[in-house]
């Protein structure tokens, strides 16, 4: 049961992009739209639970001196699988618009960081699922942040246009900032995203501290844990 | 003329870290120190100079389909009459060029690392992991691989033969390097101000680099117009 523990804390409590801060550069270039967000993301997922579940086989064999090398080399091996399958069933528009980053993803740290940090000390069962959590909460971010940026510059989700309805062409009531969709608006929606979560991980961790202390009701957390808090409390 | 074109358009229009999002782990990483900043751009320089003057040898005479490849001149001397005519039409797979690629590029950084160890240890603990981590920096596979782009059938560079072709690699390598150094430099003189601001509570760290390295894009913008400017008047 490590394994479905590992997925679901992967997800949300050590999501790979907002939480570890790993894969940066792609999360910025490629969602654009939700589509080539989406599809980066899956590709992502494949390469990490297989590269996951390799490197977790041959832990044992390989030597602690040469392990990071060997790791890049399982990885670029199933990026250029990824590669491969993306060039041939992937639709044709979202594969030109993705171009360089498919081949990238063996430097994207994603998949490197997954294999030194766990996959190469647990086993196999356990690795696919971390890396199922990861590749799930990486896709889930890629999703949240190409929505954003797609729907405030183009007004779509999902190349289905949304605020076209209420205004069409030229008379549209809702003017959208097309630099939402290049370099500066990638950066403006990362960085508030970062700052939202961080303001939430603070503000859980501050309402727990003040549950622990007196100014609670103490008839709701109990002698025990009153006393567990009180050398820190103050 | 030509020289000033690319510069211009690697390091301010079409920079590789604020216009095409590559590179960023150090450029967040590493951008809190205007010393520390200044020399991972240099080192990230020095690995880009080297890995574009060697992947480009690489692409041509061992992957690249064509007489030039180094495949064909051995298969065809050996009597392999068909294994030739094979390499001549398609090279050895596309889909190597990756793995060759970060290989090169891994023994590299290895090196960089052990000169940098063995000259200035202050240099090496200041760059920490970041340093090992230069071979999973986007940047220094993505300037290698966008070169291929300019690789014609044959192994030429556009319109330049094979020698002049592999000077136009080089510096291309070393001006996406350049133009990583100017902006990590920019980016630790403002992380340096930041520093000593009040800020609200969760913007400080990484969230307000991410809105500099936003308004800095923004600003890079206003040279998007320069390179048809120049061309127009300079010709």
């Amino acid at each position: 049961m490590e394994a479905v523990r590992q997925f679901r804390k992967t997800i949300f409590k050590e999501n790979a992009l907002f939480v570890l801060v790993l894969g940066l550069c792609a999360s910025l270039a490629t969602t654009t739209s939700v589509k080539n967000g989406f599809f980066m993301a899956l590709a992502t997922l494949c390469v990490i639970v297989s590269a996951n579940t390799i490197v977790s086989l041959i832990r044992r064999r390989i030597p602690n001196g040469v392990r990071i090398p060997c790791f890049i080399i399982v990885i670029a091996s199933f990026v250029m699988i990824v590669d491969m399958l993306m060039n041939a069933f992937a639709p044709p528009a979202v594969v030109a618009a993705l171009g360089i980053f498919i081949p990238l993803i063996v430097v994207n740290c994603v998949p490197l960081a997954r294999a030194e940090a766990y996959a190469a000390k647990q086993n196999v069962i356990n690795s696919v699922g971390d890396g199922m959590g990861i590749g799930v909460g990486y896709m889930l971010a890629l999703v949240l942040i190409s929505a954003i940026r797609e729907f405030l510059g183009n007004g779509s989700f999902w190349e289905i246009p949304i605020t076209a309805a209420i205004g069409p062409g030229d008379k549209a009531l809702i003017k959208t900032p097309s630099a939402m969709v290049i370099g500066p608006g990638a950066f403006i929606t990362l960085g508030c995203l970062f700052a939202f979560f961080k303001w939430r991980r603070e503000r859980k961790t501050h309402a727990r501290a003040v549950l622990l202390t007196e100014t609670a009701v103490p008839w709701e957390i109990g002698p025990e844990k009153k006393r567990e808090a009180a050398p820190d409390g103050a | 003329m030509e020289l000033i074109y690319i510069i211009i358009g690697w390091v301010f229009v079409n920079n590789y870290v604020l216009s095409q999002f590559l590179g960023l782990c150090p450029f967040i990483g590493v951008s809190k120190k205007t010393p520390a900043a200044v020399s991972m751009g240099l080192a990230v320089t020095f690995v880009l100079t080297m890995d574009s003057f060697v992947t480009f040898p690489i692409y041509v005479y061992f992957i690249q389909p064509g007489p030039q490849n180094l495949f064909y001149s051995l298969t065809s001397s050996f009597g392999f009459g068909g294994a030739a005519e094979f390499i001549k039409t398609y090279g050895l797979s596309e889909v190597l060029t990756t793995g060759s690629f970060i290989l090169v590029i891994a023994a590299l950084v290895q090196l960089v690392e052990m000169v940098i160890r063995k000259t200035s240890k202050p240099l090496y603990d200041s760059l920490g992991i970041y340093l090992a981590l230069i071979t999973t920096n986007c940047i220094v596979l993505a300037v290698p691989l966008n070169n291929l782009k300019q690789i014609k059938p044959g192994g030429d560079w556009v319109g330049k033969s094979f020698p002049e072709g592999l000077m136009w690699a080089t510096i291309s390598g070393l001006v996406a390097g350049l133009g990583f150094t100017l902006v990590m430099l920019l980016m630790s003189g403002v992380r340096e101000r930041l520093a000593i601001t009040k800020l609200p509570k969760p913007f400080q760290g990484i969230p307000i680099v991410f809105i500099s390295a936003a308004l800095m894009g923004l600003a890079f913008f206003g040279f998007t117009g320069i390179i048809t400017g120049l061309k127009a008047n300079l010709g």
